[in-house]
């Protein structure tokens, strides 16, 4: 257990550099999937309109998606006989935080809508009642819901940072360019050294504390 | 919230900066024997120093690495299943087909050796002793060319291994190796993850080798161009070069693990 914190403090570069890409990847990928989740929540939880039940339902289940099914139909569109093939972005970086941010995509969604949806059902109507534009109103929505927007956030965040399915499919665990963490743990075990896939995964732990604390002392000190 | 902000504009850019840096970049498909022995970590820097092409290892069993050969999502592969490579070029997919290096196959099992497998006169022998004894085998079970091997020797046994004694994993020769260890089983490895893990596996030892059907060679061969203009042919070949040209050679005649040889070069004697 002690060797990979040998590793970390005594500054070996690849486990530097795996630490570094895990937390890239994710924090892209969470980021990436937020901007256009955080208002598609919003618009749930705020609008009423037919089939949303529904979608709150299809959303819901959509986080339950495992990450090789992620993986496989990414692979086949991103595969150079895939339709997206042209691009070439199969063991790239870029796919890698492609098929995360669309894993992250529904967990952002769903939970922010149901963060929103414990919002006092009078708020909006009062602000509008108070002279607010429509948009003003989104806006406070979503201020007055922060907690909830970044749990959603650090949820999508979570469950990204911790997959292998899609790092291993459409990164190709690289070294120097799309090993991550999980993927590093997988290669290590295959290779029967358990001490050090247990060590990385102390590591991602750790990080995930951190990152997760960083967030929650930023909101807190608004 | 503003901070909120900023903290996520700051991390737009690292991810556009860090997307933004590129050279020329190879894709190699290989066997996760080629890795995991720890060969291409040794051969490939000073190749990526010699060209400044980055080598991009994507390790994966022989059958899916020709499998991504043939999409055109690799440029070159680095493979040791003879057949799947013979098809592979007849097909059109593979061009400028080398022969790189070769090791051998062992046959693996518990001390104890209930099936006494180490009394077998060939491989196939070894096979048969197994599956008659019903005693645990461990089958990579996922197309690599160690599979396709195993599956031959089988054929050659008369065998053909269904039961509960036949354990088809799915994974890599590393996984496989530490599950026969657990299983007090039996497992076909080739030499070099064998000699790269043996101290990991205390309950097991070479129970038979040195048959020629345990010959285990390995080719390089670059994807078609013409099949999928995308590829980067002239890194590829150029890898090819690289692998067999006298250097590269040395570097494989000379890699070894506790002072034991891993591969033994076939491109330059």
């Amino acid at each position: 257990m002690g060797r990979a914190f040998e590793l970390l403090v005594s500054g070996d570069r690849e486990v530097w550099f795996i630490t570094w890409t895990s937390l890239r990847f994710s924090m892209s990928s969470a980021l990436i999937a937020c901007i256009p989740g955080i208002p598609l929540g919003v618009l749930i939880a705020l609008r009423r309109f037919r089939g949303r039940r529904v979608l709150l339902a299809v959303l819901t289940s959509l986080m339950a998606l495992p990450t090789v099914v992620v993986g496989l139909i990414v692979y086949s569109l991103i595969s150079r006989a895939g339709p997206l093939g042209s691009f070439g972005i199969l063991f790239t970086p870029r796919a890698v935080i492609l098929g995360q941010a669309i894993l992250a995509l529904p967990i952002v969604v769903s939970m922010t809508a149901s963060g929103l949806s414990s919002l006092d059902p009078l708020f909006p109507e009062v602000l509008t009642t108070l002279g607010a534009s429509k948009r003003e109103v989104l806006w406070m929505s979503v201020r007055q819901s922060r907690g909830a927007v970044l749990s959603a956030s650090l949820a999508s965040f979570g469950r990204v940072i911790g997959e292998v399915g899609v790092a291993m499919m459409l990164g190709g665990n690289i070294r120097w360019y799309t090993r991550t963490i999980t993927t590093a743990i997988a290669l290590e075990t295959s290779k029967g050294e358990f001490e050090l896939g247990l060590a990385l995964g102390m590591v991602l732990l750790v990080m995930a504390l951190g990152v997760n604390a960083a967030l929650h002392w930023m909101v807190r000190h608004e | 919230m503003k901070r909120l902000i900023a903290v996520a504009l700051v991390l737009c850019v690292i991810t556009l900066s860090a997307a933004a840096q590129q050279n020329v970049r190879l894709r190699l498909a290989t066997t996760t024997s080629t890795q995991d022995s720890g060969l291409l970590p040794i051969l490939n820097p000073p190749f990526e120093k010699l060209t400044g092409i980055t080598v991009d290892v994507i390790a994966v069993g022989s059958g899916k690495a020709i499998k991504l050969g043939e999409n055109g999502d690799v440029d070159v592969v680095l493979v040791h299943d003879r057949k799947a490579e013979d098809k592979f070029v007849s097909q059109g997919y593979g061009v400028n087909r080398r022969d790189v290096m070769h090791n051998d196959f062992v046959v693996v099992g518990p001390s104890e050796d209930p099936a006494r497998v180490a009394a077998s006169t060939s491989a196939a022998d070894a096979f048969a002793r197994i599956a008659a004894a019903g005693a645990g085998f461990v089958s990579r079970g996922d197309a690599s060319g160690t599979n396709t091997k195993e599956l031959d020797l089988w054929a050659a046994a008369q065998v053909k291994p269904k039961g509960a004694w036949y354990k088809e994993a799915g994974q890599g020769m590393g996984e496989v190796l530490v599950m026969s260890n657990d299983l007090k089983a039996y497992t076909l490895a080739d030499r070099g993850t064998w000699i790269a893990m043996k101290d990991k596996l205390p309950g097991l030892r070479i129970l038979s080798e040195g048959d020629a059907a345990l010959f285990n060679p390995y080719g390089v061969i670059a994807v078609n161009p013409q099949k999928h203009p995308e590829v980067n042919y002239m890194a590829a070949l150029q890898y090819v070069a690289w692998v067999t040209s006298v250097q590269g050679q040395k570097i494989i005649r000379e890699y070894t693990m506790g002072g034991q040889q891993l591969f033994t070069p076939d491109a330059v004697k």
